[in-house]
């Protein structure tokens, strides 16, 4: 069974972790994935990076652009990845941008997730038409799952198709925003949150963009299955011993 | 009309809307209301109102004596370089402006290279009374200081973009991240032919009222409205788009595209897209584009900031691809020799943009008596101190 599915299971106020491949060193990709499950991450989503990374905010596009100019490629990712599974058994998602995944060969980049035991997917900039038509049964060969975003200003008919389509979680983004703003929680999220929790899903729910601390993750799991946190822990971990920053930063969500 | 978008938002294997979650319900609100809006009678009265009365449309077809005698055909200028704000980009942003209106937005963003577009932009605010908000690479805004000065006059707030290589490019993603925190009330007016369906259609109809003029100019010049050849230079490519686009269902026409070589087109400084891109997606939409094998942007390079872009619209793309269009490049040094060219022989200070077009006559056969139309899409005042610097002024 697939490692998302088993984790949602299990488990409730699940925390997942979003972190830059090659950053802040292009040989850290792997090392921080196994401190992260040390520390007691319950899932990850390793960014690959991209030149012009529009939906996201200063932080993680300045970490994408350390890791590019430090070499950083899909192709030297996956030979990275390689040593995945040989210490981590949580699942763990790539996230990124279309373009490189195009140039890479959807086909190829599926084959190659599979390859190291990645267990799903999130390119926000991919289309939910062109996955349908074009992508779909290729993510499925390959047991990926390709996670959609949804939004405050996302129609109620359109949550439900992007239900439908997915296998893993659905991200909801806690407002209508680039990566780094801080969460808050007023009438207008509140309703939005309720709304998609009535609305009876067939697959959990994670909130992300927004959630920097354990305030704003309990507030999140209150109205989710979890939460996934980025710039906060790509800002924690931007200089000094990784296995210290990353375990320091994961100890402020235990109670 | 072969090269036009599909119900889809393809023009063949170009175009579409790569778009994150965020931005799907403004771009989807765009792409439901635009045709009906700009079908209007209403919209099209006010639109051709303002477009006579504000803009001084139609603008000229001047045919160019001492140029054509030295190339030995007809060489006609779309002169819009006359337009109100010195460009063609006004023609947009008044159509835009419209829209926005009737949408109800309140806000308008844009991002802008050479500062022509956010010059118009600014200026369509000011008219509207309408918040204006541009954003602009640190570098451009060095080098083209002057349309800055403009910007804030007309009341607009110029934000540097600081990222990547501080041009365009830059300054479209911070354009789109601001719509992405912005969803409600603001209205991004781009500047070009590019970015998510229904943007590249959208841009194209409001340019299109170039070659619709031209062609009622060259009856009334020549008696006939098909030219021998088109030309006009590329950088997202709405000059272009707007000039080729009532000809290029005849075929007779010869349409030339030219791009920005920069320092060379194998010297890693160069704009010229269709021979260093390759197909690929970039601010929204499937195009061609210059980028890495691993598909990462790679920064383009040209004298003149408004084709300093390493893509090109996904209607240009579909263009080259089909054939139909032919996509060649000039270099820095010969767009600015032929800036001073038509300067010298026809007393009209073209913008560097234009000055690549008209470069591209310089390659060119022609045979006696065929019409040749350039599109002058701006003029040179803002490039003033790159010629200045050039030519030892």
């Amino acid at each position: 069974m697939n490692r998302i599915k088993q984790l949602f299971e299990k488990k409730k106020n699940i925390l997942s972790i979003y972190y830059t491949a090659g950053y802040p060193n292009i040989g850290d990709t792997i090392e921080i994935a196994e401190a992260l499950q040390r520390s007691g991450a319950d899932m990850l989503e390793i960014g690959f990076p991209y030149s012009d990374p529009v939906a996201d905010g200063p932080v993680i596009q300045a970490s994408s652009k350390q890791s590019l100019d430090q070499g950083m490629t899909l192709k030297i990712l996956f030979e990275q990845l390689k040593d995945l599974r040989k210490n981590v058994n949580i699942p763990v998602l790539l996230m990124g941008y279309v373009n490189p995944v195009l140039q890479f060969g959807v086909e190829n980049f599926c084959k190659a997730c599979e390859e190291v035991g990645i267990d799903g997917c999130i390119v926000p900039d991919l289309p939910m038409v062109e996955y349908e038509e074009f992508h779909k049964e290729c993510f499925e060969k390959h047991n990926i799952s390709n996670i959609f975003l949804i939004t405050p200003q996302t129609a109620d008919e359109r949550i439900h198709k992007i239900d439908g389509l997915s296998n893993g979680f659905i991200y909801l983004l806690s407002s209508s925003a680039t990566t780094g703003k801080n969460l808050e929680v007023g009438n207008i999220t509140e309703t939005y949150f309720s709304r998609v929790a009535a609305m009876n899903l067939k697959n959990p729910t994670m909130i992300g963009f927004g959630i920097s601390d354990k305030i704003t993750f309990d507030k999140a799991c209150q109205y989710a299955n979890g939460a996934i946190i980025g710039t906060a822990f790509v800002k924690a971990i931007a200089n000094g011993n990784l296995d210290e920053s990353v375990s320091d930063f994961m100890k402020t969500f235990k109670n | 009309m072969k090269y036009k978008v599909n119900e889809k938002g393809y023009y063949g294997d170009f175009g579409g809307a790569y778009i994150p979650e965020m931005l799907y319900p403004n771009v989807e609100e765009l792409r439901q209301n635009y045709l009906k809006i700009i079908d209007d009678v209403d919209f099209q009265k006010e639109f051709h109102q303002l477009m006579k009365d504000y803009v001084g449309r139609p603008s000229p077809l001047y045919l160019a004596k001492r140029l054509s005698a030295r190339y030995g055909a007809n060489i006609f200028l779309k002169r819009e370089d006359l337009n109100h704000t010195g460009a063609h980009k006004i023609n947009n942003t008044i159509g835009q402006i419209l829209l926005a209106e009737k949408l109800g937005k309140k806000r308008i963003i844009a991002e802008t290279g050479a500062g022509q577009h956010g010059v118009a932009t600014a200026t369509v605010c000011a008219l509207r009374n309408l918040e204006c908000v541009i954003y602009m690479g640190e570098v451009d805004i060095e080098r083209q200081a002057p349309n800055v000065s403009r910007m804030k006059m007309l009341g607009a707030k110029v934000v540097p973009a600081s990222s990547g290589s501080k041009t365009l490019k830059d300054a479209t993603n911070e354009a789109m991240r601001d719509w992405i925190n912005n969803p409600v009330d603001t209205h991004y007016i781009i500047g070009s032919v590019v970015g998510p369906h229904p943007y590249p259609d959208m841009v194209a109809i409001f340019q299109s009222i170039i070659s619709e003029e031209t062609k009622r100019q060259l009856i009334e010049q020549t008696g006939n409205d098909q030219p021998d050849y088109v030309l006009a230079c590329v950088g997202g490519g709405s000059n272009a788009m707007g000039m080729f686009y009532h000809f290029m269902d005849d075929e007779n026409v010869k349409l030339f595209a030219v791009e920005a070589a920069g320092r060379g087109v194998s010297s890693g400084f160069s704009a010229a897209t269709t021979y260093l891109g390759k197909e690929g997606v970039l601010h929204g939409s499937r195009s061609i584009l210059m980028q890495t094998e691993d598909g990462q942007v790679v920064e383009p390079h040209s004298v003149s900031a408004g084709l300093d872009y390493p893509g090109i619209g996904p209607q240009h793309a579909h263009l080259f691809k089909s054939g139909r269009g032919k996509y060649v490049s000039i270099t820095d040094e010969e767009s600015l020799d032929a800036g001073l060219l038509l300067t010298q022989l026809e007393g009209i200070i073209p913008a560097i943009e234009s000055a690549h077009a008209l470069a591209y006559l310089e390659k060119m056969e022609f045979k006696a008596g065929e019409n040749v139309v350039v599109c002058l899409s701006g003029r040179g005042d803002k490039d003033l101190d790159t010629y200045i610097k050039y030519f030892n002024l």
